[in-house]
């Protein structure tokens, strides 16, 4: 019973898992919608592409970009006309422009602040760390207390 | 006191960067048809459906584009806004029916009062995907010329239409 159990929810998974289905018969037209889609992004649920959402303006956005195909426009064509009317917004890579080019120097800033940080802080700490001389009274004295403390544990 | 600068700044850097993000409203995105001319349509009106409306007919007055449907939530929070903007005649308010269904769309109005002259529709949301409607309700106000010149995203409140509607089609009537 268990095992029977243990199979069925194992069947179970594929049946909700995957991608909204497409509809259109031709193969050719269903790669490349799928290629676009996947760069698109979903402007009800923004965090999901167009090809992964469910949302009826994804359903709707995807019957347009399929119809687009048959007419045989271009990719750019395809992805010029969603950004009439959307927005660079729908673009999951957002194109580098006046207005992107924090978002796209920006990590790569941060990363050249954090590893200045980063040197100028070990180079101070090198420079704290300063040769003490021993004299041969205190390396006796430390002998002395080590062999003490070696006998006491 | 010297080394709780940095790490206080640095707190201040971030609170002020955070701050400013629970601020803004991510469901906002700016449309790039403002300024542009609205894109043109000709669809079925909703009360007479053998006549079409189509914004060629509204050239050379300001006037408003209201994508609402029956079934959405938020429309039904602006409707009132809607109403007495109607009634004050500042500026006529042209709704189009989107993605919905004829009777409810109807029902709706009787319940609730009807503040368009003319109501087009939009049962398979090609005119919301022209205009950029990514969630209705939606408001454009379009200029004499044909220009969408405002997008509202989200329902109309009473201080919008007092602060930003009313003195850009003031304005726009002006032109």
């Amino acid at each position: 019973m268990k095992w029977l159990m243990l199979i069925a929810l194992l069947l179970s998974g594929p049946a909700w898992a995957g991608e909204a289905r497409p509809l259109a018969d031709d193969p050719v037209a269903e790669a490349r919608l799928k290629h676009l889609a996947v760069e698109l992004r979903c402007l009800v649920c923004q965090n999901q592409t167009l090809a992964d959402s469910n949302a009826p303006l994804a359903e709707d956005l995807r019957r347009e970009v399929r119809e687009m195909i048959a007419k045989d426009m271009s990719d750019k064509e395809i992805i010029d006309f969603l950004v009439a009317r959307y927005g660079d917004f729908v673009l999951y890579r957002p194109p580098l422009k006046a207005t992107t080019t924090l978002l796209w120097v920006g990590p790569f800033v941060l990363l050249t602040v954090g590893a200045t940080a980063l040197v100028i802080t070990l180079r101070r700490r090198a420079h704290k760390v300063v040769d003490v001389p021993v004299t041969d009274e205190e390396h006796r004295r430390v002998e002395q207390l080590l062999a003490e403390g070696g006998k006491r544990s | 006191m010297n080394r709780f600068i940095l790490p206080l700044s640095i707190f201040i850097v971030v609170v002020v960067f955070l701050g400013v993000g629970l601020r803004l409203n991510p469901r906002e995105i700016p449309s790039p048809l403002v300024g542009k001319a609205a894109p043109d349509f000709s669809q079925p009106q909703l009360y007479d459906p053998a006549n079409v409306f189509s914004p060629a007919d509204l050239k050379g007055k300001v006037w408003l584009l209201n994508f609402w449907a029956s079934w959405c939530s938020g429309c039904r929070t602006e409707h009132p806004v809607l109403m007495e903007l109607a009634k004050s005649g500042e500026v006529p308010i042209y709704g189009m029916d989107y993605k919905d269904q004829r009777d409810e769309a109807m029902t709706w109005l009787r319940r609730w009062g009807n503040p368009y002259p003319v109501v087009g529709v939009d049962d398979a949301g090609r005119v919301g995907i022209n205009y950029g409607v990514y969630g209705v309700p939606e408001t454009y106000v379009i200029d004499k010329q044909g220009m969408i010149r405002y997008k509202q995203i989200g329902p109309l409140d009473p201080d919008t239409v007092a602060k930003k509607i009313l003195p850009l089609v003031k304005q726009l009537e002006s032109e």
